[in-house]
């Protein structure tokens, strides 16, 4: 009989998830589907409106990769009315993504993702005088490596337990089998956890600068909002630049000297996770951070690319505006398609809600039904990974240095080879690695706006199509991002001077897609497939691989807007 | 006596805190961790006991759901429940399910034997985005769902850090809730329009406002009103204690408030357009006069409480719902 392991909710992910696994009968997962169970409507809610207004309600899709959207968004409806955004709001976006990646992929590590292999109850067993020299020999520059500091930590954890009250740690799969680190390395761990929930505040501020707030910071088609005035006290000037030069430099002692020595100690002990969880094996990314303008892709830090089949050899060409390349399905999504149609491209897209699905409170959903709100994107019908995996695979295999020496660096370290990437314990890693190069590109893209504002360049904003009155009748664009969790997209119809259309395929809903109508599975489904469980009532290592995927549901939930109408002479820039 | 009272606050068990998640985007929880004072950590490990938390739990799945389900049973109106995001009511509640549950169920199952509510964020209070034209979902806020708790309306897209943290410190400290306005938002920090507070007043009562973006006014930090900025209408606490530990606030970083906190934000837009006509009493002006006209009220001292009062009449909010009566104590 096969045992069928239900995790609802999935929990430390944004948004709602269900994951189903059927486990064979050497107890490994066989077959497992994925379900995002909330739908919010954004993309009908954002017809009809002023498309200037669209980054904020877009925004809104997601609290936790806050900005991506946004950003997404204004360079849509730049591209449609085709604007060209001075240089340093180029830079300056390029800033606010980064701090972005950053932050988030730290907070991911540590709070979302290290209770999969942290045991905290272990942690209790620990000596404060052999942690202390564990961090030591982890991290020679750590900051706070002395038998002092994880005495106090201990004594705070024991406090915590003794007290009964677990609160956010209660239940867990404390003691399971597949945790293997020692107990001083787990209160390494947790002292690491509170140090980047401290941490995680600082670095944001860079938004607060430029966006007035985080979350939601403010965006601004054609630019930014935030002048510059270096002679004034009143816009941006040499005092606000400064904090955002010393919370880099501090963003990077994070990263260096905590982060990346943590994920290379947590990896060592669970060698077996280069093994499991690999998933599709194909890899998509839209790139980004232009260093000349956003049509610019060859000079992006980021490249654009697929790999197929785990084919490292060969970086295929990607064309978000291409009919042919991007399309979704809804074969086993809970919506319905006109007569006909069975995979569209975002711009000819349509969508009809259709629950069919159990009547709520149900135990179990349909594999062969429909079973997710989420849709199927595919490229050129096949189902993709995307995300830091992704992104680090096409920048390796696209013969990029920086990504080249990381990944190096990093393989030697653990001593594997680049086929270990191609796991769970390979996504996580990435994700590290990609944060080490952000934290230095920051750095680099801060040097370039201060080398142009030397030169004398302090224009933020681009108005000369603020006004709708000088938008052509129709327009449609396309506005792409690198989210943390990988290749975002919104596409737009504009018509007079109002959104007719718009619509978002998002990170997770590549990931965490059901099944389409040849029936390949989405990348979280396909990742579990061989999944050894110890345990079932405690499924530690399905949340260990969907969690290396970053889940981010309010994202990956969304419909798209009405059905395809001709459009004439439309405006297309790509 | 003093060691005893130490003892007594030391021991006593912290309250249990349920954290729901509905339709939302978890903003509210990225805010409450970027909070400066107290920070996230001391709230959670010294303040509550934060037992469910869908976005931060260890646990996962049936055990997660065991915990509320043994907290609601074992803490009958013991226990605080905050509630992120707002629910779907259309078709069943089929939009937002969570243990395969619809998320209308499980509030009304946590909400029945909660001591209070805590509504974070303006999906919680007033809908936010996913309730704006058509609502394609029937979102509704909390308020409009439960009707027979205290529910504290803490609106805002996300709310200021510190005020989430500091609406449950007060709760803690003073062992009582925090006045609540006719919306059910706390006056400590909901009492006054960030417009009455900006230190970008004065150029509003001088007339002198950004006319475009990256202007010579924009780098002056001149008022963003004819940008379209909200702070005029709304309530909330921006321009006194600012974003992320005070670094700024949208308004200080070159951008208009959108109003977040405000209901029904969403569609009073486009954010980009002006405030509607402005009626000064015994005048009829447009904002464009009135910055003139208060330039010279300015001189002779009545400028900032005549803008006030203007202003006000024609604050737009929309609070067609009952909202929840003012409450006070437990």
């Amino acid at each position: 009989m096969t045992t069928r392991v239900v995790v609802d909710p999935v929990t430390r992910i944004e948004g709602h998830l269900r994951i189903e696994a059927m486990l064979n009968e050497g107890g490994h997962v066989g077959d497992a589907i994925s379900s995002g169970t909330m739908w919010r409507g954004l993309e009908i809610i954002l017809q009809g409106r002023d498309p200037r207004d669209a980054w904020a309600f877009c925004e809104r899709i997601c609290g936790v990769c806050t900005t991506v959207h946004a950003l997404a968004s204004v360079r849509c409806v730049e591209n449609a009315l085709g604007v060209q955004v001075p240089k340093n709001a180029d830079i300056i976006r390029n800033m606010l993504f980064l701090t972005q990646m950053v932050q988030d992929h730290v907070i991911h590590f540590y709070h979302l993702h290290a209770l999969d292999w942290v045991d905290i109850v272990s942690a209790l067993k620990a000596d404060p005088d052999h942690t202390a020299a564990l961090a030591q020999k982890v991290s020679p520059n750590a900051e706070k490596a002395t038998a002092g500091y994880y005495r106090e930590i201990a004594t705070t954890l024991k406090k915590y337990v003794d007290s009964g009250q677990l609160g956010l740690f209660d239940n867990a799969y404390w003691g399971h089998p597949a945790y293997k680190l020692p107990p001083e390395a787990n209160l390494m761990a947790v002292a690491h956890y509170l140090e980047a929930l401290k941490w995680q505040k600082e670095i944001i501020k860079i938004h607060t600068i430029f966006g007035g707030k985080n979350p939601h910071p403010n965006y601004l088609v054609g630019g930014m909002a935030s002048a510059i005035a270096l002679q004034g006290d009143s816009a941006i000037n040499i005092e606000r630049l400064i904090i955002v030069k010393d919370l880099i430099a501090q963003a990077k002692q994070v990263v260096e000297t905590m982060y990346i020595p943590d994920l290379l100690a947590v990896a060592s002990f669970y060698p077996e996770w280069t093994q499991i969880g690999g998933g599709l094996g194909n890899y998509m990314s839209y790139g980004d951070l232009p260093q000349n303008s956003i049509s610019d892709v060859a000079q992006f830090r980021i490249p654009r690319g697929v790999i197929l089949n785990k084919n490292l050899a060969e970086v295929l060409p990607l064309d978000p505006a291409d009919g042919a390349q991007i399309r979704e399905e809804v074969t086993h999504s809970w919506y319905e398609y006109s007569a006909g149609k069975d995979a569209l491209h975002p711009w000819e897209g349509e969508t009809k809600p259709n629950y069919t699905g159990p009547k709520p409170p149900y135990s179990q959903l349909d594999e062969n039904a429909k079973y997710s709100w989420l849709k199927s994107p595919r490229w050129k019908g096949n189902a993709m990974e995307v995300g830091p995996l992704s992104r680090m695979l096409i920048g390796f295999a696209s013969g990029r240095t920086d990504y080249k020496e990381v990944v190096t660096e990093a393989l030697g370290a653990l001593k594997v080879p680049a086929t270990a990437l191609f796991s769970t314990l390979g996504r996580t890693a990435a994700r590290g690695l990609e944060t080490r190069l952000c934290v230095h590109w920051l750095q680099q893209e801060y040097d370039r706006l201060l080398a142009n504002l030397k030169a004398g360049d302090t224009t933020t904003a681009n108005t000369a199509k603020w006004e709708p009155a000088t938008w052509p009748g129709e327009a449609k664009g396309y506005g792409f991002t690198e989210a943390p969790r990988g290749a975002l997209c919104h596409w737009i119809h504009i018509k007079d001077t109002k959104i007719s259309n718009y619509q978002i395929v998002v990170p997770s809903t590549w990931n965490a897609s059901p099944k389409d109508a040849k029936g390949q599975h989405g990348a979280y489904e396909s990742a579990l497939v061989g999944t050894p469980m110890a345990d079932p009532k405690r499924p530690l290592e399905i949340l260990r691989t969907i969690h290396s995927f970053d889940p981010c549901l309010a994202c990956a939930s969304h419909v798209i807007g009405q059905d395809g109408r001709k459009l004439s002479e439309v405006l297309i820039r790509v | 006596m003093v060691p005893k009272v130490v003892k007594a606050l030391e021991t006593k068990p912290r309250i249990p805190v349920v954290w729901l998640h509905g339709l939302e985007c978890t903003c509210c929880s990225e805010s409450f961790i970027r909070s400066s004072h107290p920070i996230a950590q001391d709230v959670v490990l010294n303040m509550i006991s934060l037992d469910y938390d869908d976005t931060l739990q260890a646990a996962a799945g049936f055990q997660v759901e065991e915990i509320r389900k043994k907290l609601i049973k074992d803490h009958p109106g013991g226990y605080l429940l905050a509630v992120e995001g707002n629910a779907p009511t259309a078709d069943g509640g089929v939009y937002c399910t969570v243990g395969g549950d619809t998320f209308l169920n499980v509030l009304k199952e946590t909400a029945e034997h909660a001591k209070a509510i805590v509504a974070w964020g303006s999906c919680a209070s007033n809908g936010c985005v996913q309730a704006a034209h058509p609502n394609p979902t029937g979102a509704k806020p909390i308020h409009q769902i439960i009707t027979d708790k205290p529910i504290i309306n803490v609106p805002g897209c996300p709310p200021i850090a510190e005020v989430m943290t500091g609406v449950l410190t007060y709760m803690l400290t003073f062992d009582a809730l925090p006045e609540l306005d006719r919306f059910g938002r706390p006056k400590m920090f909901y009492g006054q329009r960030i417009h009455d507070k900006c230190y970008r007043r004065a150029f509003f009562d001088a007339g002198q406002f950004v006319e475009s973006w990256d202007d010579e006014g924009a780098k002056k930090g001149w008022c963003l009103y004819k940008m379209g900025c909200r702070g005029p209408t709304t309530y909330n606490s921006c321009s006194t204690f600012k974003w992320n530990n005070g670094v700024s606030f949208p308004i200080g970083s070159g951008h208009g408030c959108i109003g977040c906190s405000e209901s029904g934000f969403w569609d009073n837009g486009p954010f980009y357009q002006r405030l509607s006509t402005v009626v000064v009493p015994g005048i009829d002006a447009t904002p464009d006069k009135i910055g003139a006209v208060l330039g010279t009220a300015a001189v002779i001292g009545v400028g900032a409480h005549l803008a006030s009062t203007i202003i006000n009449r024609n604050a737009r909010i929309i609070h067609e719902d009952a909202a929840p009566a003012e409450m006070k104590g437990d």
